[in-house]
């Protein structure tokens, strides 16, 4: 592809440039799209949508209230019960399933993001510290052995016993939860992104654009930020899209455990979890959360390949 | 690379003695008990009596020295009277008998020796893990190169869209999905795998074929999913480089620069995941197992876990970190061969 | 009849699956799912459910309970009672005589050397025996001769049927555990993987934490039983599977304890494959309420050991939180058919049921009223009501459980109607009932203000159950936070009349008693009674003679099970 701009226009900077390549990039747009969209109904759609995902109706109205089918079943079998007032139905309690999907993914999204931003940082600050200083390596990489070897479960237990007091009084005990949780994933599964870092950068480094960089008296930062981290940028993506899906996935598994939120706090991982036990007659309570969990996923990961491509200078402008 | 690999052989063995300690302090540490899935109705002093008849509340250096000397020193001598006594292998060789009654690593759950409790899980998890996981690398392997090859075309697409939603579908819900599909509407699989099914001819082993095909499904759809999305990255890194104009400029066919050149140089992510990986099929699928009753490696570390059982929880982690270990040493050798610029001396 | 009896074993039964149902392994298979799989065949050494309940197949006591709670003879003639002289008039003695012509399932003779074995067994002092309680007051054992068992106690015992009675104390073979007592316990891993009992079924290979396989006993006494000659006894996964396995895919004839909403098992159920069948022992759901003050701002030692609590010993409170809860809600929603509404501690046996309190109906309005009257109103307007200027915020702790998690979001609900706030939290099963005094989150510690959980008792007698709210039962610092007392209950008179119950023998006069100590518990707030649970299970409509009993192994009549042809 030639340069089309008019040759009047200003030149334009490394930054626009990548801009330039990720609109054109359609995937990526649609995958932030999505991305914004759902975003957007989980931490707005709560104050639009009037039902409190903590609700339980009452009385006479709990028995007329509670497993409601969504109002699409009605399409196919018209003897359904649907309540107009609940689009996606009701669970066995009587609380609205649009509201605590809504609720649950303010969670999740917030969990999966945040966890996967931590396990990123670690892992390849690890990698790459690992694979560049060859006197760390030895060090880091048992660090990374230990860490693989632990057993999850009584981390958890041992984590939560020495912490959550702790954190409770910092954050509040939702906060702590979160914090606790949040810490507990990031902790736990750097250690593929770190491993796939080093192992890339020590080819890397024998590669003779690095040795020219270095010829030239770049320093060892700098050598790292604009010519190591460019060039693993790809396995990092990936991790970072398939790290957003075990986080939550992994947080549904500590509430499932008791490790999590409390439990009339709903996730998507918890919701999913719970329909499971009655996939046959009210499948939707497991696919709804399925659905959102994967379009994130999905989404994340359009994201990240324009990302990749609009970085990629070798791609760019192709 | 020889020095090297020796060096590492012989570091590791002070590395796993350390992960050893820290996995004995983290289960000493963890707030759990024993005779916790004891009924309500035990009284406290008989938990006591039985806590101490297990051996559990004694000073933690003690116990933990004793778990030392049963793994490294007891174990062994058992595993070697085995060989030489019934094995296929060495079983011709004269029989040993090193072992004399000294204490195993006992069980507190079942009170019986830890190791002949794994031995026993082992053919499952192979069976039903192991050939997930070699299904997954042949499925992965090719889906990558050729996604990254035609990147963005429908095969793209559709793969990046498959593996995306298969991988973030967690196996507790696949995995009883495809049970009510295929077990209860359709009634072709078992929902439970028979873990005495033995395997004598061709009819057993079509049984086995059956009674496989779920969990393997479950647990295939998962690596595969993660597998190929690291090849196809790293392809797509590799197919711009200048050396694949170079070999295109040479006149190479088409496989030969794809095949040849690209894949070795896009082998190293994939290799790290791949070496990751094989520890794992060892440590079984903790859920999936669950799902299906396999009743494996995974499911016996985790009901031990529940249970408290610590000797076999340490015993089983660390039995893990030692393959850990070794496959990442195997995986840095690999990346030697991969790219023979990678030096570690 | 032994040479007979071993040709119609494992080999010979599919010959003789035509032949007339009531010959020994003419059946074929029976496969049991029990989704906690068994992880050791003694029950001496382990008291899990699972790991009693799977040896009872192979393993027998002298006597056990029927499905209605009543004493049976199993291994001797009759049960020895004060009116035939079994047990002496001091209630120091008691004789049983052995059934003569018993066999283990090795061929040898049932002695009463093995009896007497079995008690020494268990009263090893270094044995760690897991029912060491049944063997507490016993003096000593004598075996005048190879049929007669005499245990003397050293003191007067009303009910001395504890030992050697009910699954939980079966008779072990003194030839094959005799190098395994005391500290040997563990190391004789054979014995204690493949017992070897007088029962229907005898062990041929066992999977630690996965699959049992059995085969009909050769020497069984009754030659045309069992009428299956294969048992697998698989294990592991989770209830919703086993339920599945039975009522869905008829993959296994009887699956163990499904623990399910009513809508799933009603789910199942329809697809027509096997049924849900639920019996009632003593077993119930409650909330303790704590009677010392939980607040962390006392620190580790002190929390949960200071009285009183600042506002649950208030009956308007506790009184106003028993009435806003709808029992027949939770019941429909959590155990359908395997529920009933209760109001007492001990619910079952019917004789020792008390009927002084009425709780099925729920009154938001009367609970508010109730409130009201004793002056706990909302003062501040922040819709919480204060008792002396303290909120009524209370912190409601479960262990992690679908059903329990449901409950406490519909009594946070029930309970915020009345001015009483509930802050949810649930613990992993492993930690909530483990003792381990480090853990802040052990039910016996309970830092919080109530808590959800069940509990029972084994056999028909409640003595030692309502030991439970003894004053020195309480779990404190100095008690390494071990006892049963876990709402620190404590009342001089109540400790009294429980001492009087210890030493009364005649039944109707303890039943009295007992439905006196179980009403002063619940009128003083010791607990909120919920649920009385049942125990469901369901077999696969091919099945025969399935006859759930809760007061002993419910398997406890498979060597009564045949096949229905369909």
């Amino acid at each position: 592809m030639t340069e089309v701009s008019p040759p009047e226009s200003p030149p334009r900077s490394q930054w626009m440039d990548v801009w330039h390549q990720f609109k054109s990039h359609r995937g990526a747009l649609f995958g932030a799209f999505v991305f914004l969209v759902i975003v957007l109904a989980v931490y707005i759609g709560p104050f639009i949508w009037p039902h409190d995902p903590q609700f339980l109706p009452q009385g006479r109205a709990f028995i007329d209230l509670r497993d409601t089918r969504p109002v699409y079943v009605a399409l196919w079998d018209a003897g359904a019960k649907i309540d107009w007032s609940h689009p996606l139905g009701t669970d066995n309690l009587g609380r609205d399933t649009l509201a605590r999907l809504l609720f649950g993914g303010q969670v999740s999204i917030a969990v999966g993001l945040t966890a996967m931003l931590l396990s990123l940082v670690l892992g390849t600050l690890v990698g790459v510290v690992a694979g560049y200083f060859r006197r760390l390596d030895g060090v880091l990489m048992r660090l990374t052995d230990l860490f693989l070897a632990l057993p999850l479960l009584p981390l958890i237990l041992v984590a939560s016993l020495l912490f959550r007091d702790a954190l409770s009084a910092v954050f509040g005990p939702e906060g702590g939860v979160f914090a606790l949780i949040v810490a507990l994933i990031g902790l736990t599964s750097w250690m593929q992104t770190a491993r796939i870092v080093r192992g890339d950068v020590l080819a890397l480094k024998e590669r003779e654009f690095v040795l020219a960089a270095r010829s030239i008296g770049t320093t060892n930062t700098r050598l790292i930020t604009r010519h190591m981290l460019p060039n693993i940028l790809s396995p990092i993506l990936v991790s970072a899209t398939l790290g957003i899906a075990t986080a939550i996935i992994t947080e549904s598994a500590l509430s499932f455990l008791g490790f999590g939120f409390p439990p009339d706090f709903p996730t998507w991982g918890r919701l999913l979890n719970d329909g499971v036990d009655r996939l046959v007659s009210y499948p939707e309570r497991s696919i709804w959360p399925g659905i959102m969990i994967s379009l994130t996923v999905l989404s994340v990961n359009y994201l990240g390949d324009g990302l990749r491509d609009a970085l990629d200078p070798r791609i760019r402008g192709r | 690379m020889l020095t090297f690999a020796i060096r590492r052989l012989v570091l590791s063995v002070p590395t796993l003695l350390f992960i050893s300690l820290v996995i004995f302090l983290l289960l000493q540490l963890a707030p759990n008990d024993p005779m916790a899935q004891m009924p309500l109705t035990v009284p406290p002093e008989v938990r006591e009596k039985m806590r101490e008849a297990m051996g559990h509340g004694q000073p933690i250096h003690i116990q933990y020295f004793k778990w030392v000397l049963q793994f490294f020193w007891i174990e062994p001598k058992v595993f070697i009277d085995w060989l030489t006594a019934d094995s296929f292998l060495l079983g011709w060789l004269p029989d040993t008998s090193l072992y004399n009654g000294e204490l195993r690593v006992i069980s507190w759950q079942t009170r019986s020796p830890v190791m002949d409790i794994v031995v026993q899980r082992i053919p499952q998890t192979l069976w039903v893990v192991g050939t997930a996981y070699v299904l997954a690398i042949v499925i992965a392997v090719p889906i990558g190169i050729y996604s990254a090859y035609r990147q963005y075309s429908w095969f793209d697409q559709m793969g990046t869209f498959v593996s995306m939603v298969g991988f973030s579908i967690p196996p507790f819900f696949s995995g009883v999905l495809v049970i009510v599909i295929f077990s209860v509407q359709l009634g072709w699989f078992p929902s439970i795998y028979d873990t005495t099914h033995k395997v004598v001819d061709w009819e057993s082993f079509l049984k086995q074929l059956n009674q496989m095909i779920m969990p393997v499904m479950v647990l295939t759809l998962q690596i595969t999913a993660q597998l190929s999305r690291f090849m196809r990255a790293s392809m797509l890194d590799n197919l711009n480089q200048d050396y694949v104009r170079t070999a295109r400029a040479k006149g190479l066919g088409e496989p030969n620069v794809v095949l040849v050149h690209v894949l070795r140089n896009s082998m190293i992510p994939v290799v790290t995941v791949i070496a990751l990986g094989v520890p794992s099929i060892f440590g079984g699928a903790i859920i999936t197992e669950q799902v299906f009753k396999v009743n494996g490696i995974g499911q016996l570390l985790i009901t031990s876990i529940e249970a408290n059982d610590l000797p076999m929880v340490q015993t089983l982690t660390f039995v893990f970190a030692v393959l850990i270990v070794m496959f990442n040493l195997i995986a840095d050798l690999l990346y030697g061969v991969l790219d023979p610029r990678i030096r570690y001396d | 009849m032994y040479a007979k009896s071993l040709l119609l074993g494992t080999a010979a039964c599919l010959a003789f699956a035509t032949a007339a149902t009531a010959e020994r392994g003419s059946d074929g298979e029976v496969r049991i799912i029990y989704w906690q799989a068994p992880s050791i065949l003694n029950p001496y050494l382990s008291s899990g459910t699972k790991d009693l309940e799977s040896a009872s197949l192979a393993l027998e006591p002298l006597a056990r309970f029927d499905e209605t709670g009543t004493m049976v003879p199993l291994l001797v003639d009759e049960l020895p009672t004060v009116d035939n002289g079994g047990v002496n008039q001091e209630l120091t003695q008691i004789t049983w005589k052995l059934t003569p012509g018993i066999l283990w399932s090795d061929g040898t003779p049932f002695t009463s050397a093995d009896v007497k074995f079995t008690a020494d067994y268990c009263m090893h002092p270094e044995g760690g025996c897991a029912q060491n309680p049944k063997f507490e007051n016993v003096a000593s054992i004598e075996t005048p001769d190879d049929l007669t068992v005499v245990v003397n106690f050293d003191k007067p015992t009303p009910y001395p049927y504890s030992l050697f009675v009910g699954g939980e104390s079966p008779i072990l073979q003194q030839a094959q555990f005799k190098d395994c007592t005391g500290t040997r316990a563990p190391e004789c891993t054979e014995a204690n993987f493949n017992p070897i009992g007088t029962g229907p079924f005898v062990v041929t290979e066992f999977r630690p934490n996965d699959v049992i396989t059995f085969e009909a006993n050769p020497n069984y006494r009754d030659p045309d039983k069992p009428a299956f000659a294969k048992v697998l006894f698989k294990g592991g996964g989770d209830a919703t599977a086993a339920g599945r396995a039975v009522l869905e895919t008829g993959e296994f004839d009887y699956a163990w304890n499904l623990q399910l909403a009513p809508d799933v098992i009603a789910g199942m159920e329809a697809a027509g494959k096997g049924k849900a069948v639920a019996g009632f022992g003593p077993l119930m759901e409650r909330i303790m309420l704590n009677h010392t003050n939980p607040d962390p701002a006392l620190g580790p030692d002190e929390r949960a050991v200071i009285r009183p609590h600042p506002f649950l010993q208030d009956p308007a409170v506790y009184k106003a939180m028993s009435l806003a809860i709808d029992r027949p809600l939770l019941v429909e929603i959590g155990y359908g058919q395997a529920g009933r509404v209760t109001c007492n501690w001990v619910p079952a046996p019917e004789l020792y049921n008390s009927d002084t309190f009425d709780c099925s109906t729920q009154d938001i309005a009367g609970a508010n009223k109730m409130l009201d009257d004793a002056g706990i109103v909302d003062t501040d307007g922040d819709g919480i009501r204060e008792k002396d200027g303290v909120p009524l915020k209370v912190l409601y702790q479960s262990s992690t459980n679908a059903v329990r998690q449901d409950f406490q979001a519909l009594i946070k609900q029930w309970w915020s109607e009345i001015g009483i706030e509930a802050e949810l939290r649930n613990i992993n099963a492993s930690v909530f009932f483990g003792g381990d005094p480090g853990s802040p989150d052990t039910f016996q510690k309970f830092y919080a203000d109530v808590e959800m959980y069940a509990n029972t008792f084994n056999g028909t007698d409640p003595q030692a159950y309502l030991g439970n709210a003894l004053c020195d039962e309480a779990p404190r610092p100095e008690t390494q936070w071990q006892g049963q007392n876990v709402s620190r209950f404590c009342h001089e008179d109540y400790d009294a009349l429980h001492q009087e119950l210890t030493r009364t023998a005649d039944i109707n006069e303890r039943a009295r008693i007992a439905k006196e100590l179980n009403d002063m518990v619940v009128e003083r707030g010791g607990m909120i009674p919920l649920v009385h649970r049942g125990r469901i299970s369901a077999h696969a409509n091919s099945l025969g003679g399935v006859n759930l009993n809760v007061w002993d192994s419910e398997i406890w009549e498979i060597g009564n099970w045949y096949r229905i042809a369909e």
